[in-house]
């Protein structure tokens, strides 16, 4: 039982993790029409903006200062690059963005080094929250799921409550219209761009330092917030949340029970003390294959329903 | 108020206005006739700036031509799209409020006097757009452009594929408008409705204006009636 707790509540936070980078990537895709490779490289770029302003000013500054800086860069990116590319067409779009994604990791590298800085979680939060049945929550994942989850709901009602939500979502289905009733699309476009890119950051000032901040960290999280929003559905945020939290808790859950695939191998005529290919096969646990779950889902939603959860069109 | 002249036009390479001159004066219900590609719509494209446009194109003595759809709007030039671009996941009233230009309107227009204008809309003022009937969904998308509170609409075939009865009442609403001295550019298809509100009608063919008059001209003129509109 406690375990069964303690995974759910681990996957709640890893899946709200990536619901801050999935939401911004899928309202950004609805806006381009083409996925954005770069997106998680805003993340990382969170986490060592937050790692660099937290050395003199502490945490909270970085909580503040990190986000706004990724948020702007975003915005710059979108306005300089991304608009005069846009005439060119969605192909290009995409291997600008997937170009994007290298540069930001090498200069990553030069700025920062290639092995992981030390971004820490502050002493303030390192402290065990609650303690249950022998195992202890930290403070900080707690902090991180209130944050996430504060995020969530201020998304949520800003864009279905209020005026400036209400233009994003008429801007993202039928910019032209919006334009001619007087709003200014490509501001919006561009801001739009600028606060995914924000929430990105903010993830990776929250996560950065329990996942650990290194220039691979864009490239490993990157794949799977794709599989997050094809899942959901591209372009819808509910889907997306959905889907973040499946593959947070699904994961979480595939670890932590580690259940052998040996009765399954078995229910196929496959002994334990089979020789040769499926000889490691029959020894696999959930625990192993976690990491592949999530491609799996991938594989599966799109050959079973391409529009994902709850998509509006076909990936 | 609206003055296009010598106005061209292209999509990739087909030159599809060549060379249009029109006039609108204030408060008038004008009214932009012709057969299918002749570049009716084109012309209101480029005039709200979402096709380029090359010539001149003035606004109450502004050049507006080449510049963004949403300055332009904003200078009082509304555009009601042939496609009925409705919202459809936004609601009724959510629709009419991305109408108004402001988060503070200080225009005629009210979701009220939207409501008022076209009661069937207060009814369903809470559900989403894409659920109206097509009828509804194009009184929407007037009503959604006056929010804005322009002095010019252009409005695109607004009873293509509609009921004869709801084709009247759409007719009604521009009367209606009009009367509020709002100027009014129409394109349509239907001769009936055209005639009987129009101050003056164009006719288009080959991306040009090929006839200007009154619709009692047009009446009296069998032979460009054959030549430019009838199929």
């Amino acid at each position: 039982m406690e375990v069964f707790v303690f995974s759910l509540f681990n996957g709640v936070l890893y899946g709200m993790l990536l619901f801050l980078l999935a939401s911004g990537l899928t309202l950004i895709f609805s806006m381009m029409g083409v996925l954005n490779f770069a997106h998680a490289s805003f993340f990382m770029l969170g986490a060592y903006f937050a790692y660099q302003i937290s050395q003199p000013l502490g945490f909270w500054s970085a909580l503040i200062a990190a986000p706004i800086l990724v948020g702007l860069l975003g915005a710059a990116v979108e306005r300089y690059m991304l608009r005069p590319v846009h005439r060119f067409g969605h192909v290009a779009e995409l291997l600008f963005t997937f170009g994007l994604a290298f540069v930001i990791e090498e200069l990553v590298q030069m700025v920062w080094g290639k092995v992981p800085v030390p971004y820490d979680v502050p002493e303030s939060m390192n402290i065990t929250a609650f303690a249950w049945q022998g195992l202890d929550y930290s403070a900080y994942r707690l902090f991180m799921l209130v944050i996430s989850v504060g995020i969530f709901v201020a998304l949520f009602f800003g864009l279905t409550r209020t005026r400036i939500g209400l233009i994003i979502r008429a801007s993202l289905t039928h910019p032209h219209m919006a334009a001619a009733l007087g709003h200014d699309v490509p501001k919006i476009f561009m801001w739009t761009f600028g606060v995914g890119c924000a929430l990105a950051g903010i993830a990776g000032v929250i996560g950065g330092n329990v996942l650990g901040t290194e220039p691979g960290m864009a490239i490993q999280l990157g794949p799977i917030v794709f599989v997050v929003i094809v899942v959901g559905g591209l372009g819808s945020l509910s889907g997306a949340l959905i889907a973040s939290l499946f593959i947070g808790i699904l994961n979480n859950m595939a670890i932590s029970y580690d259940f052998s695939l040996y009765p399954i191998f078995k229910e196929l005529g496959v002994e334990r003390n089979v020789e040769g290919v499926l000889a490691d096969l029959v020894n696999l646990t959930t625990g192993s294959i976690a990491p592949l779950l999530p491609y799996l889902l991938l594989v599966l939603m799109l050959i079973f329903r391409p529009r994902g959860l709850f998509g509006m069109r076909d990936v | 108020m609206l003055e296009v002249r010598n106005l061209h036009a292209y999509y990739g390479k087909s030159h599809i206005l060549q060379g249009v001159d029109l006039e609108v004066r204030e408060g008038e219900i004008i009214s932009l006739l012709g057969r299918n590609g002749v570049g009716r719509s084109t012309t209101l494209k480029a005039i709200i700036g979402e096709v380029e446009p090359q010539g001149s194109i003035s606004f109450r003595g502004e050049e507006i031509a080449g510049r963004k759809s949403h300055v332009i709007a904003r200078k009082g030039i509304g555009y009601v799209p042939e496609n009925r671009d409705i919202f459809p996941t936004l609601t009724v009233r959510q629709n009419l409020i991305l109408g108004q230009k402001s988060a503070r309107p200080s225009g005629r227009w009210t979701v009220d006097s939207a409501f008022d204008l076209f009661p069937n809309l207060r009814e369903r003022a809470d559900i989403a757009a894409g659920v109206l009937s097509g009828g509804e969904q194009q009184m929407l998308t007037i009503c959604r452009t006056m929010m804005g509170d322009p002095q010019l609409v252009m409005i695109d075939e607004p009873t293509e594929g509609l009921a004869p009865q709801i084709v009247k009442r759409v007719g009604q609403l521009i009367e209606e408008i009009a009367s509020h001295g709002v100027a009014i550019l129409l394109v349509e298809q239907k001769l009936t409705i055209a005639l009987h509100i129009s101050a003056r009608v164009y006719i288009m063919g080959h991306g040009r204006i090929v006839f200007e008059g009154s619709p009692n001209d047009l009446r009296a003129n069998d032979q460009v009636r054959r030549e430019w509109l009838e199929v």
